[in-house]
């Protein structure tokens, strides 16, 4: 029924219509070409330029990949996996892995969101390390921790687990994760020295198993510090803000690799005397935090600055104190809104951590470096360092890009209310 | 302390002046505001009526002047402020629900954690919050599913949670579609026939009229004229007051 444009007035008797159609030429693989590839001329000739420029890369890497040399990768998979630690002892990074994919099956069944896509993907890694012939020890534990994450997030999806015991199991991972690696735990300064196994130096520890541990670390360790630092910044005591404001901006105008070289020389001279050398890993695990902490101030100080005044006002009129009204009202919302800008920068930790390669750990970016030197390789024609470092391209490519897709869906479905 | 003695005023200001940098937004305001009774202050836009209330739990500073809430002097010690302010519920122009917690929670949060209340018992006590406000069905939900005239009654049932004697109100309609002020303005008027002191900055004139004990008109950082609403509405004394009334009933 037309509307009477000429009538003064007009009631729509067939209100409400029922939906239609959009016409053909917008819909079906047709229609998603046209709208799409080959809208005119200009954009038509741009699609084919790029189909043929993509198809050229495409079909010489896979050409390369096909007559690569990869064995060099193959025999040293144990090394890009833990580096130099103790074949014997492996059981312990094992535990670690079990007791991590547990966890994330328990946190992605209670929790949902983010932390089911992150144990998604850990349970597609396992799937397919346990069906890849890597050794049948190893894979036995992929297998083990894929059902564990598979039960975890079973358990976690029906039985009602407090938030708190789950947040404190997280929390406890960390240091049990320490102590399993290490072995027990020796702090000869303070008296303390107890074992389960032989004690394994940081030192050995090695490839991905070091990469992700720094890049854990740095985040965790750094959370608690760029939290103060920005809630310092922001309040209005003058002295630990400027105070905050100069570590925030030094930290931040300074490359990552000159804090690794000075934690690598100038740790010792703050630690008290009788506390011993720290090892390597200590003094890289330092400069990291504190690198990180900077950055990570300013992510959350983002978070503070979104929320609205109202908010403050509405606590204080309730008559929440000043640590009520942060620890209820605005870091629960201001951590929220920033926590795809702390999984980039985790990402981005996760990469930069191939910098401690430079202070003589065996993080995986050294590990490859390692194996291309390896005397059986020199035979190789052109030698191994291509493979080599497309693999250990390939290994940052995946975990990267997969935290951070799993962090853009997040972010599509981050606001309140609309879970 | 508080709640024994029936013969003061619940709410004094007297001479209060605030000034935000250069610019004088309060200028000599003094008001009692006895037990049980509804005060509801009108004016143009801008002429502090939000300033002022908010300087009475100390959302915003008074410079001079003297303010006493059910016979606690408003001072800088923090320990007054935070008695004043478990005493003063304030429902706010654009909500301030908690965005990130349920209807319930935003309802329990201050009576536990502040009033140290039983989890069990806030709960319960929230419950009955909401069928009074009239929308106990949306106690799991949180605020960003509500209609904004559920969220502004969701308000006034989480600042009723921490019992207080005063309830102050700041343009609590304004921000709501005309569908559901009637929801919000019922509420209200309930509250007020049971006995909760109010203050409230309102523009609109049909509760001002009805259950108004008193209206305040408020005018440049000053108050004009204080009256019943009969009087306001037949007998405005001053010639801002007769202008602005034309203007607002026109
Ligand atoms: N935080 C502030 N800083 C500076 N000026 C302010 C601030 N808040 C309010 N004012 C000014 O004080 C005056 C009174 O504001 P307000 O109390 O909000 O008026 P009303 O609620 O009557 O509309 C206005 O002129 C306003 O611009
Ligand atoms: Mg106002």
């Amino acid at each position: 029924m037309a509307t009477d444009v000429h009538s003064p007035s007009w009631v729509n008797t067939n209100h409400p219509a029922p939906p239609q159609r959009p016409p053909a030429s917008e819909v079906g693989v047709l229609g998603w070409l046209r709208t799409n590839l080959f809208i005119d001329i200009g954009n038509s000739i741009l699609t084919i330029v790029t189909l043929i420029v993509l198809y050229y890369i495409v079909t010489n890497l896979v050409q390369w990949a096909i007559g690569a040399y990869w064995t060099p990768i193959w025999v040293n998979r144990k090394i890009f996996a833990v580096g130099l630690y103790p074949t014997a002892q492996l059981w312990q990074p094992a535990l670690v892995l079990l007791m991590v994919s547990a966890l994330f099956g328990v946190s992605a069944g209670q929790w949902g969101s983010m932390i089911r896509g992150l144990g998604f993907g850990l349970g597609v890694l396992l799937l397919a390390l346990a069906l890849i012939p890597i050794g049948l020890e190893a894979q036995l534990v992929m297998a083990g921790s894929l059902a564990l994450l598979v039960v975890g997030y079973f358990i976690g999806a029906r039985l009602p687990i407090p938030n708190k015991l789950l947040s404190i199991a997280w929390i406890l991972s960390l240091p049990a994760t320490l102590i399993l690696l290490l072995g027990g735990l020796n702090f000869p300064a303070w008296g303390i020295s107890w074992t389960f196994a032989p004690l394994v130096d940081t030192n050995l520890w090695g490839g991905l198993m070091l990469t992700m541990l720094l890049a854990v670390v740095g985040i965790a360790l750094s959370f608690p510090i760029g939290v103060l630092l920005a809630l310092g910044r922001r309040g209005n005591l003058p002295v630990i803000k400027y105070f905050c404001v100069g570590y925030i901006e030094l930290i931040r105008g300074v490359p990552l690799i000159t804090l690794l070289f000075m934690g690598m020389t100038m740790l010792p001279l703050f630690l008290p005397s009788n506390w011993g050398n720290p090892s390597q890993l200590v003094r890289a695990v330092t400069a990291i935090t504190f690198f990180s902490a900077a950055y990570l101030a300013e992510n959350v100080r983002g978070g503070l600055q979104a929320i609205p005044k109202g908010q403050y006002e509405a606590a204080e009129a309730l008559g929440l104190g000043s640590f009520d009204k942060l620890r209820f009202i605005i870091l629960p919302q201001a951590l929220t809104k920033v926590i795809p800008a702390i999984v980039g920068q985790f990402i981005g930790l996760f990469k930069d951590t191939s910098l401690v390669s430079l202070v003589g750990l065996l993080e995986l970016v050294a590990v490859g470096k390692a194996v291309i030197q390896q005397p059986e390789w020199l035979g190789v024609p052109g030698g191994v360092a291509k493979e080599v470092y497309v693999f250990v391209a390939f290994v940052f490519f995946i975990f990267s890009y997969g935290m951070s897709f799993v962090s853009r869906k997040l972010e599509n479905k981050l606001g309140f209310g609309k879970r | 302390m508080a709640g024994h003695a029936e013969d003061f005023d619940i709410i004094i200001a007297k001479n209060v002046n605030k000034w935000y940098g250069e610019f004088h937004a309060l200028k000599n305001v003094s008001l009692d505001v006895k037990r049980r009774e509804v005060v509801v202050v009108i004016g143009p836009s801008g002429s502090g009526k939000s300033t002022f209330i908010r300087t009475i739990n100390r959302l915003e500073e008074h410079q001079s002047g003297e303010i006493v809430v059910d016979g606690i002097p408003l001072t800088h010690d923090v320990r007054n402020i935070e008695a004043i302010r478990m005493e003063t519920g304030m429902v706010f122009q654009q909500f301030n629900l908690f965005p990130h917690l349920t209807v319930i929670q935003n309802i329990t949060l201050a009576p536990i954690n502040v009033r140290k209340m039983k989890k069990r018992e806030a709960e319960e006590r929230a419950m009955q919050l909401l069928e009074r406000v009239g929308i106990p069905e949306q106690a799991q939900k949180y605020p960003g599913q509500l209609s904004g005239g559920q969220q502004q009654r969701v308000a006034i049932a989480r600042a009723l949670a921490m019992q207080p004697k005063i309830m102050l109100f700041d343009e609590p309609t304004s921000a709501l579609d005309p569908e559901m002020i009637r929801e919000v303005l019922e509420v209200m008027e309930e509250l007020a026939e049971s006995g909760m002191t109010m203050v409230v900055v309102t523009h609109e004139m049909g509760f001002a009229r009805g259950v108004a004990d008193r209206i305040v008109f408020m005018d440049a950082g000053e108050i004009v004229e204080i009256g019943t609403p009969e009087h306001f509405f037949t007998t405005p004394q001053h010639d801002r007051t007769k202008l602005f009334l034309e203007q607002i009933l026109k």
